[in-house]
């Protein structure tokens, strides 16, 4: 029937059109995010490595990040403003670490964090990682400090 | 069943009733964290019971995905399937690595080796060695039907079905893509996310839909083929640059916000049209299908499938509401419900269909189905309200007002008592709909029901 196989071109047709629409803007973001949006220079290895251990620790199935992952535990794109990074990286450093080191809390009805048992140098290079995904241009996104 | 080798579906659909089992038993454990939060917490915490939650999914609707390819391409192609060892191999290929999936990240084994070890991106966590192994099988998978296809008769369902498939593939091939620069990671990530399950996706659903209404409802196959391309080309058109309403925080450009917004407004049209579609067929066809379960679980996939991925996904998706209700139960309860909606819906109707042809025996346990059809679709429903309810409250005490996560989410907690109702009812929904596909009893219960299709 002659309308099925119009329905079938303009299927074909269309789709590889918005396809192509979309590949060339992908193009596009992926200079605007490693040029404008992110920080070039500060992507040192440390933040690399810090990123790592995010995963191997598969931290995003209880946390999110720019909002992204499992909302069981709070939101942490953010979490180096929140705890005061932008005016006192050191005192937001130390807190983040205190915090690790003293999970799990155990409190009875409390969400518990696991023990990761990090070194020193995997605690910094998570800090890092966190303090350089704050300084993403995210539109704005979150609202507010508590992310 | 007209060919021998539609039978490989058989094995195909038993894992994946096997793991749709696992899975949801896996999503009541972790509702059951949300209320009772030191349970197993040294033990199995909640990101372990998680991600066998997702993977336990992905990998069932995969499995159920290519048990209908291999169930319903023969008889399109009216040619049995090229090779029945590839198919079996193929399946106990993934049965493997699901294992090796399941092992590895319950007992966190080989933590950080790049190629044992889990990759702790969302629903991609799987090793690097089992992502190779499923990219080998949907590439044996692919082959086999393919040339099944292409030997045999062509038409517009097996073919959409086997586009579908190859897209499934290509676009899974980013999953090996890691970037160090955590935005860009993101944006490529959702090539596989967002165009899964918002694009090729859809053309699986689409084309299992079309063969599930040609085959109960007995409507000409030229007005059912001419729907489907109209449904596909309406997911392509709004789902690819739809993409755009994951990209509005993440560190992408100003005009996804612009891009996303509107396109992703309108990937709402193709599940619209599949419920236009599926009705008209039955309004118009003639046949009085005695498996009448499986004209219940067809008509209530597009029809869920509307809300959840529809309604649901429009209800957060324009950026200025995103803004606020991005990351918080609000997706929880979208996500729920379209993927109930599409895609577990879309499984259980094909099953539901095959399986007494597979079986050789007649529907039996038809009431018993679509009882379970009831229980899972209301408690699901339920779970959705619930989770939505909880979702606003979140938005507007945490991203208006600003009080901190751990705060408002104490104040969620009827809502979370509420969920694991409505999930403890789900699982039973879903053991009653094993037992009924699986267990074949004496009695014929089909001829006697009056049949009401809705």
């Amino acid at each position: 029937m002659h309308t099925k196989s119009a329905a079938r071109n303009i299927f074909y047709g269309g789709s590889a059109f918005f396809i192509l629409i979309f590949f060339g803007l992908t193009i596009h973001s992926h200079y605007y995010i490693v040029n404008v949006s992110t920080d070039k220079k500060g992507l040192t290895q440390a933040v690399i490595h810090g990123k790592k251990l995010w995963e191997d620790k598969s931290c995003v199935n209880c946390h999110t990040i720019l909002g992204e992952g499992a909302y069981f535990a709070p939101e942490l794109g953010n979490v180096w403003v929140r705890y005061g990074g932008k005016d006192d990286p050191e005192g937001a450093r130390e807190t983040f670490k205190t915090w690790m080191k003293s999970q799990p809390t155990g409190v009875e009805g409390r969400r518990q964090m696991p023990q990761f048992n990090f070194t020193e140098k995997e605690l910094d290079d998570l800090a890092d990682f966190f303090k350089w995904v704050s300084t993403i241009d995210t539109n704005g996104w979150p609202p507010n400090d508590a992310g | 069943m007209k060919y021998k080798t539609q039978k490989i579906a058989l094995a195909y659909f038993a894992v994946a009733m096997g793991l749709f089992a696992i899975q949801v038993l896996g999503g009541l454990l972790a509702g059951f964290i949300y209320i009772s939060p030191n349970f197993l917490s040294e033990l199995m915490p909640f990101n372990t019971v998680r991600m066998l939650h997702t993977n336990a999914l992905v990998v069932w609707l995969l499995l159920g995905f290519f048990g209908a390819a291999y169930y319903l391409i023969p008889e399109e192609a009216e040619r049995a399937i090229h090779s029945p060892a590839i198919a079996y191999a193929q399946l106990a290929l993934l049965v493997v690595g699901t294992l090796g999936a399941v092992i590895t990240y319950t007992f966190n084994l080989f933590e950080g080796n790049f190629f044992l070890g889990l990759q702790g991106r969302e629903f991609l966590e799987q090793p690097l060695w089992v992502k190779l192994g499923i990219v080998v099988a949907v590439l044996m998978f692919l082959y086999n039907v393919t040339m099944t296809a292409l030997q045999g008769k062509k038409t517009a369902i097996s073919n959409v079905l086997i586009l579908g498939i190859w897209g499934l593939a290509i676009f899974f091939l980013f999953a090996f893509y890691v970037p160090a620069n955590l935005a860009l990671d993101k944006m490529y990530w959702w090539y596989v996310i967002h165009l899964w399950v918002e694009g090729v996706w859809e053309l699986i659903m689409a084309a299992i839909l079309a063969f599930l209404m040609l085959k109960l409802t007995g409507v000409d196959r030229e007005v059912v083929e001419k729907w489907v391309y109209v449904i596909v080309a309406l997911a392509l058109f709004s789902g690819v640059l739809g993409t755009g309403h994951h990209y509005y925080w993440i560190g992408t450009p100003k005009y996804w916000t612009w891009i996303g917004s509107i396109f992703s407004a309108l990937e709402v049209v193709p599940f619209f049209v599949m419920v236009l579609f599926s009705f008209s067929m039955v309004w118009k066809g003639g046949r009085d299908h005695p498996n009448k379960a499986a004209m219940l679980w067809a008509l209530g996939t597009a029809v869920m499938a509307f809300f959840g991925a529809g309604v649901w996904g429009f209800m957060h998706t324009l950026s200025s509401v995103n803004y606020y209700s991005h990351g918080t139960q609000v997706t929880a309860a979208h996500g729920h419900l379209a993927f109930f909606g599409a895609y577990v819906s879309i499984n259980l109707a094909i099953i539901t269909y095959a399986m007494p042809y597979l079986l050789k025996r007649e529907p039996y346990n038809q009431v018993l189905n679509m009882i379970s059809f009831w229980v899972m679709n209301s408690s699901m429903a339920f779970m959705t309200i619930v989770l939505t309810f909880a979702g606003a409250i979140q938005t507007h005490l945490q991203r208006v007002n600003g009080d901190a996560y751990m705060d408002v989410q104490a104040q969620l907690h009827l809502f979370y008592v509420m969920r694991f109702g409505a999930g403890a009812v789900f699982v039973i929904g879903c053991l009653m709909f094993i037992y009924a596909t699986f267990v074949p009893r004496k009695e014929l219960i089909s001829k006697a029901s009056p049949a009401p299709a809705e």
